[in-house]
């Protein structure tokens, strides 16, 4: 070919350089496990459900979230959100308002009247759900959208277990727990109120069940013994709250004492105030460090004006005045008694010293291991009889309404893969998305958004709900503020910051690739990626 | 009464926008594509290909094609480049490959802005004021060699944006000394020896003042660390006709002696510490300034740098904090003088 004087070579361009020869490390897309996720006791994908909301695309935020847990309105007003004390955002400003935005999304799709998308014709197995509490209708709609009949079976003459009959009105409104349990019943769960098992072995045969799961909760309430007169007035918090579902309250007296240190006692005391009690004292053995009760439960309540009794145990109940003994902690943080008594006038006392299940329906389960009160399961939720699972109140753990969602979920799908005679693979955990892999410098500084609360006063004339919820405007402001740690939310600097245009953007909603031909391994991607979603590996030779 | 005490859910005023990561980032998936960068565009102009030999981490490789997509943009891609010798030159276009994706001419070392009036004059007379010239060059080529052309392009008011891609040195040669280089800096030519080690103080040249001297219509400063600035800047500048002058700081792994993952950290520190101030300045006065965010100390960024090892003892402490304080004292000046931590500049 004729070429100009002095030109040899034909005009190339330098894409024949493949440059990604130069690299010894190459960068890779990950997800990492947001803190959020990994704490969250129902295993809810938080970061995943966020996304959707940031995007004002409330519809599939609610969608996602209810894949795990379907009490998203039940749940952003009763959880004690483990997802917002890990946050990464608390390292930067506040946690993000997680449960805020939780809530606002249960309530938007009751407002708008959503409903889960229709299960698959029943085609698997017969299982039983003993007890309509948070574990059991979790197990029952997570069983139903794998394709199983599930028939439970409640003693009570309401559906919601400790949701209805532990959890008081102000902090969980009944509206919303109903709208949310027929959700799920319109499902096509079969619900049997007023049945109480008493003899499971017996029920299962006569029902033709496959499998059984086993989630009646704890109720009975522990009992101290204390030296009472004739007319001293003592009745457990289990039953005052319970009763208070019925149409007439209990009559507790002007001046009512709790003895107890958990949330319960917290729930009897504000209760209490609201039936009209001037002075509720808690008594506890122990110090507000050494309590049990959730930190926001002994905020709200110390508000509504109920006083704190700490290291103090009762000694004796009479008529109109109790009599306390003064405690110490010793060097293993063990109260012990002083020998220092006072009085203290009560015209009636709350005991809330915890609660045990009712477990005589396993009579006659010899391979049912039950030990400390509670049913003993292997990781898979199975009980030591084949086929009989159990979860919620009723093992050991620790007994929020979230937990109880959480072992629904885990126990619905190891009985699918039981009744398919399959054991379940213990899923592959990505590793942590700590603070350290973020780069905050991209985050805007923004301020977490506080949820409107009921005036102290008003709060203890009434049972009305305490904690208000966000409206649109500010839960897309809270969903904004999500770091979205360790997982892509297609900020485009990956996309821009690469000086060899070796980041491919494949367009909304599908994220990048590397063009390797071209990558020369520099890392700047991973060091101003703003959520830790990319890491440099070493180049196999 | 109010909200709260009604019971109802209180609304609370909101700022206008927020989303997410803001303006900070490239891209944003929550705000129209219009407000996004030019670089989050699929379609850019990608004015510099891929394969080209720019080092791991090229500051200069991502400056130039940041300011040359913008013009591109602001073009409707017509665009004329030239680009005086240097790093930038060479390592796109070793023969017979070039990864430069619009009309480019390389001139000498020296006259890139010489060249690129002769261009505009070119277009000039053959009626096409719609094709518009853009000479670049590293800080070697604008503040040294190439500052004589530059100073008569300025001084004639010919209608060229002059673009100095700011690497602080000769880097293509072996990273010698040029009049941009910092005080205390280490280069080949300033070694870490003697009283006062590296590139010594109160010398070099602050172009960006000279350009402003020759009151020209447009200078300003950027970093390759904020991209809706430096986007808005070369914007800006082609918006107006006549000499125009824009002075990016561009890291150099290389001659910095950076890890090639830092290199927009480092530019990003820079700003920052107050270090390296950014700016605007229409006709020879200075009318804004980009406030300092998070305000850091000099020595983090000087830590990250080679170049600036002799000022830390091994174990990263600073051993020579009397130079430090220096360098201190000239990012103190800049807040002061262009007043970096007012408020309404954030």
């Amino acid at each position: 070919m004729e070429k100009p004087f002095a030109i040899t070579l034909d005009v190339g361009s330098s894409l024949a350089n493949k440059t990604g020869s130069w690299r010894v490390e190459r960068p890779v897309y990950v997800d990492r496990l947001p803190p959020c996720n990994d704490a969250c006791p129902a295993g809810e994908n938080v970061q995943g459900w966020l996304y959707h909301a940031e995007a004002g695309d409330y519809e599939q935020a609610w969608r996602q979230l209810v894949d795990d847990n379907p009490f998203p309105a039940v749940m952003g007003r009763i959880c004690y959100h483990p997802c917002e004390t890990v946050c990464n955002r608390a390292q930067l400003d506040e946690a993000v308002g997680i449960n805020a935005v939780e809530r606002f999304l249960g309530d938007f799709a009751i407002e708008h009247g959503w409903s889960f998308e229709a299960a698959p014709p029943s085609s698997g197995g017969r299982v039983l759900v003993v007890g309509a509490g948070p574990a059991g209708l979790s197990t029952a709609y997570h069983l139903r959208r794998l394709g199983h009949t599930v028939v439970i079976h409640d003693a009570g003459a309401m559906p919601g277990g400790m949701m209805r009959f532990g959890i008081p009105k102000y902090r969980l409104p009944r509206d919303v727990l109903d709208a949310e349990v027929e959700r799920i019943c319109a499902l096509g769960v079969e619900l049997h109120l007023n049945r109480k098992v008493t003899d499971l072995p017996a029920t299962m045969r006569d029902g033709g069940f496959d499998a059984v799961f086993l989630a009646v909760g704890a109720q009975l309430a522990k009992r101290a013994y204390l030296p009472a007169g004739d007319s001293a007035h003592i009745l457990d918090a289990a039953s005052l709250l319970h009763s208070m579902e019925g149409a007439s309250p209990p009559k507790l007296g002007r001046r009512v004492v709790v003895y107890g240190g958990g949330d319960t006692a917290m729930d009897a005391a504000r209760t209490a105030k609201r039936l009209g009690a001037t002075d509720a004292v808690v008594v506890y053995r122990r110090t507000r460090e050494r309590m049990p009760a959730h930190d926001v439960e002994v905020e709200e309540a110390v508000d509504e004006g109920v006083l704190m009794k700490w290291l103090s145990t009762i000694s004796e109940v009479n008529e109109g005045e109790i009599l306390l003994e003064q405690m110490v902690l010793d060097d293993t943080g063990f109260p012990q008694p002083t020998g220092r008594f006072e009085k203290l006038d009560a015209d009636c006392v709350v005991l809330a010293l915890g609660e045990e299940s009712d477990l005589s329906l396993l009579t006659g389960m010899d391979d049912v291991e039950i030990a400390d009160g509670v049913v003993q399961v292997g990781p898979d939720l199975m009980t030591g009889h084949p086929g009989l699972f159990a979860g919620g109140d009723v093992v050991p753990a620790e007994r929020t309404a979230t937990n109880a969602v959480g072992n629904g979920k885990r126990a619905a799908r190891t009985i699918d893969a039981w009744l398919r005679g399959e054991t379940l693979p213990e899923p592959a955990r990505h590793e942590l998305a700590s603070f350290e892999h973020l780069n905050t410098w991209y985050y805007t500084d923004a301020q977490k958004t506080e949820r409107p609360r009921l005036e102290p006063a008003r709060r203890t004339s009434t049972f009305d709900e305490v904690v208000g919820g966000l409206d649109e405007t500010n839960a897309l402001f809270e969903a904004r503020r999500c770091l979205s740690c360790g997982n892509c939310f297609e900020c485009d600097n990956c996309f821009g910051v690469c000086p060899d245009n070796a980041v491919v953007k494949l367009g909304p909603g599908k994220r990048y690739e590397f063009d390797y031909d071209y990558c020369k391994g520099c890392g700047i991607c991973v060091v101003e990626c703003p959520c830790g979603a990319i890491v440099m590996e070493p180049e196999r030779v | 009464m109010s909200a709260a005490e009604n019971g109802k859910p209180m609304t609370t005023t909101q700022p206008v926008k927020f989303y997410q990561v803001g303006s900070f980032a490239v891209g944003n998936r929550l705000v129209d594509p219009s407000q996004r960068t030019i670089q989050a565009d699929a379609a850019r102009a990608n004015s510099i290909t891929s394969g080209h030999r720019g080092c791991q981490g090229c500051g200069e490789a991502l400056g130039a094609r940041y300011v040359l997509d913008a013009a591109m943009r602001a073009t409707e891609g017509k665009l004329v480049a030239v680009n005086a010798t240097g790093c930038l030159e060479v390592f796109t276009t070793p023969y017979p490959e070039t990864s430069w994706q619009l009309p480019w001419i390389h001139s000498l070392f020296g006259n890139a802005a010489s060249v690129a009036t002769g261009v505009a004059a070119a277009l000039e007379i053959r009626g096409r004021d719609d094709v518009r010239v853009i000479a670049q060059a590293g800080d070697g080529g604008t503040v040294d060699i190439g500052f004589g052309c530059l100073s008569g392009m300025f001084e004639r008011n010919d209608d060229v944006l002059f673009v100095c891609y700011d690497n602080q040195a000769y880097m293509n040669t072996g990273v010698q000394r040029s009049g941009a280089t910092p005080p205390a800096a280490r280069t080949a030519t300033t070694e870490t020896v003697g009283r006062e080690p590296g590139n010594p103080f109160g010398q070099g040249k602050d172009l960006p003042r000279l350009a402003m001297a020759h009151g020209i219509r447009y200078v300003a400063t950027a970093t390759v660390a904020d991209l809706h600035d430096l986007e808005a800047k070369v914007e800006r500048a082609m918006g107006f006709r006549g000499a125009r002058y824009l002075h990016v700081l561009v890291p150099c792994p290389l001659g910095w002696s950076s890890a090639p993952e830092d290199t927009i950290r480092i530019a990003r520190l820079a700003k920052e510490s107050g270090l390296f101030p950014v700016f605007e300045a229409v006709d020879g006065e200075v009318t804004a300034a980009s406030g300092i965010r998070k305000l850091v100390p000099v020595e983090e960024y000087l830590r990250l740098q080679g170049r600036f090892r002799h000022l830390f003892d091994s174990s990263g402490a600073v051993a020579r904090s009397d130079v430090v304080a220096r360098l201190q004292q000239s990012a103190d000046a800049n807040i002061e003088k262009f007043g970096l931590l007012r408020r309404e500049m954030v």
